[in-house]
């Protein structure tokens, strides 16, 4: 049976591609991953192995701009409180002091500016927000126009004026703990983190203490390290954290694309076709 | 006058004889007897502009999260009993989805602004068809009759002003209308919808979910049943509920009362 085996389709993380694998499928050709990240592989073990590698960038990003801007919305507004409140068994409601932050006409930061990111200014600057972004290269003039982006050269310019920041890079050795104790000092108290990346891109002890402290007001994470967090976490219990369960891609319409691009991707490879999005070891 | 308190009744106004002006916070009036002030020459005043981007906001905010299923999702993520996230636990995508609006006023087209973002195809319902300009700077497309954008609409969403025309306008015969793939959201009055049709709907799947800023009454008696149901998000009345939003609510109402007691005329008064 491993003799036949071509092709790998990656589903949420499964199977995990490890030496022994690869060893016992002397055919393999190609590894399809669903999903646009890539850190979860060995991308050098792989190419040794003469395996090609493919994601699906194209497929995710909509998709997950959206869950930014949920995950924004929902955590400004205190949707989840407010829901709890709704069917708990007291009556009272609302405090007329039952006050959310505005999101129309706040400024919002974006740190990694890919497709995902430059989607999620997109759809904030109809919302009037002010964006700032910081990414490794800066974009072109009218890609900025467009949104009405404004670029920080230095990440902490974007993290002192900014309400919202919204970290939207992929995970590499360079992003491993981007945003610490330091960046979130930088941060206004009144501000909101919201990570739709990778959890290990937030140093999440000092998101911890940043939380309890009031260093920072908020965060909204759909991605934490692990997945799912330890039941006794403490983000788990703060009330000013939403954590979702990484909805990035979790919707029918957002699955069926990113299968549709990763047999696109397997079939290239079984041809001896270019592949239309190999990932290189780099 | 905040969160419809106190209540104006025939007895209060009575006890108060030299009372020129009720200044009501946010835009609704619906719960005041206009006739009745009018009668004892008492001006009303409101505030309807201050609070349609944050209801907006709020909209928006609500489809997400429905059709997200982000507050079943959070209830996962922080359950004691989860062991893992299930790899077919999926929502639905609301880029690119059809959005029809209820009411185009200036909360509606708002929504429509924002929803042009996501891409959505924008379908709207209004006494008055908007004019050409406003259409195509939001993609809007007219729905003379409700019955077509209701049978066209992945989101319903309803931003009306509660009168007797648009009491129960959302009911029965329009949820059977909806795709049974559909979601309402509700950001005017809990009174623009038939509550009780809508539970039926929503237990017997003639629609997928609903999100509901509103109900009625507010709070709901906590037996009730939209309190029970997976597929429905309510949040208490928060369309309005921002610091700035709230500041420049009592900004305008203590306008309105000081104009109307300096004999001037009232901003945003109601008539």
């Amino acid at each position: 049976m491993s003799k036949k085996i071509q092709a790998i389709y990656l589903w949420w993380h499964k199977p995990v591609i490890d030496q022994e694998l690869l060893q016992s499928l002397p055919n393999l050709k190609v590894i399809a991953n669903s999903g646009v990240g890539m850190d979860h592989l060995d991308l050098k073990l792989i190419a040794g192995f003469g395996v090609k590698m493919a994601n699906c960038p194209h497929a995710v990003s909509t998709s997950t701009a959206d869950t930014g801007m949920a995950l924004l919305l929902a955590s400004a507004r205190r949707l989840v409180e407010g829901y709890h409140i709704v069917i708990s068994s007291c009556m009272e409601y609302c405090e007329a002091n039952f006050l959310g932050a505005e999101v129309t006409g706040a400024t919002l930061g974006i740190i990694g500016m890919g497709s995902i990111g430059y989607k999620i200014a997109l759809r904030a600057k109809a919302f009037e927000m002010n964006i700032l972004y910081h990414n490794r290269t800066r974009r072109k003039e009218q890609e900025e126009q467009a949104v009405g982006a404004t670029y920080c050269e230095k990440m902490d310019d974007l993290l002192r004026q900014a309400d919202f920041v919204m970290v939207v890079v992929s995970l590499t050795p360079q992003t491993h703990k981007l945003i610490g104790k330091r960046e979130m000092e930088l941060m206004k108290p009144t501000a909101t983190l919201i990570n739709i990346s990778r959890g290990a891109v937030v140093d999440q002890e000092a998101l911890v203490t940043a939380l309890q402290t009031g260093v920072i007001r908020a965060a909204a994470l759909d991605v934490t390290y692990p997945e799912p967090l330890p039941r006794d976490h403490t983000l788990l219990k703060l009330k000013n954290v939403i954590v979702t369960p990484h909805l990035g891609i979790r919707t029918d319409k957002a699955t069926y694309m990113i299968t549709e691009e990763a047999v696109e991707n397997i079939l290239a490879a079984l041809n001896g076709l270019p592949i239309p999005n190999e990932v290189l070891p780099s | 006058m905040w969160y419809h308190r106190p209540v104006i009744t025939a007895e209060l106004l009575q006890t108060l004889p030299n009372l020129k002006i009720v200044a009501s916070s946010g835009m609704g009036i619906d719960h005041l007897d206009l006739d009745l002030l009018s009668s004892y020459g008492v001006k009303l005043s409101n505030t309807p502009f201050v609070v349609s981007t944050d209801t907006a906001d709020l909209g928006m905010a609500l489809m997400l999260a429905s059709s997200r299923r982000l507050v079943e999702g959070y209830q996962m993520a922080v359950s004691p009993d989860t062991e893992y996230f299930p790899s077919d636990w999926l929502g639905s995508e609301v880029s690119g989805m059809t959005l029809g609006i209820v009411g185009m006023g200036t909360t509606g087209y708002k929504v429509a602004q924002r929803a042009k973002a996501f891409e959505m195809k924008i379908l709207y319902h209004n006494r008055h068809q908007r004019n050409k300009e406003e259409e195509s700077a939001v993609g809007a497309t007219y729905c003379k009759k409700i019955d077509d954008l209701l049978q066209q609409s992945d989101f319903v969403l309803l931003s009306v002003s509660l009168t007797p025309q648009t009491h129960k306008l959302i009911g029965k015969r329009e949820l059977e209308l909806m795709k049974p793939t559909a979601t309402l959201i509700n950001i005017s009055r809990g009174l623009a919808v038939d509550q009780d049709a809508l539970v039926q709907a929503l237990q017997n799947k003639v629609i997928k979910a609903a999100g509901l800023d509103v109900t009625y009454p507010e709070p709901l008696p906590r037996d009730h049943p939209l309190l029970k149901l997976k597929n429905v998000l309510i949040t208490p009345h928060i369309g309005g509920a921002t610091k700035k939003t709230h500041r420049l609510m009592m900004e305008t109402m203590v306008e309105s009362i000081q104009a109307s007691l300096a004999g001037l005329p009232v901003p945003n008064e109601v008539l």
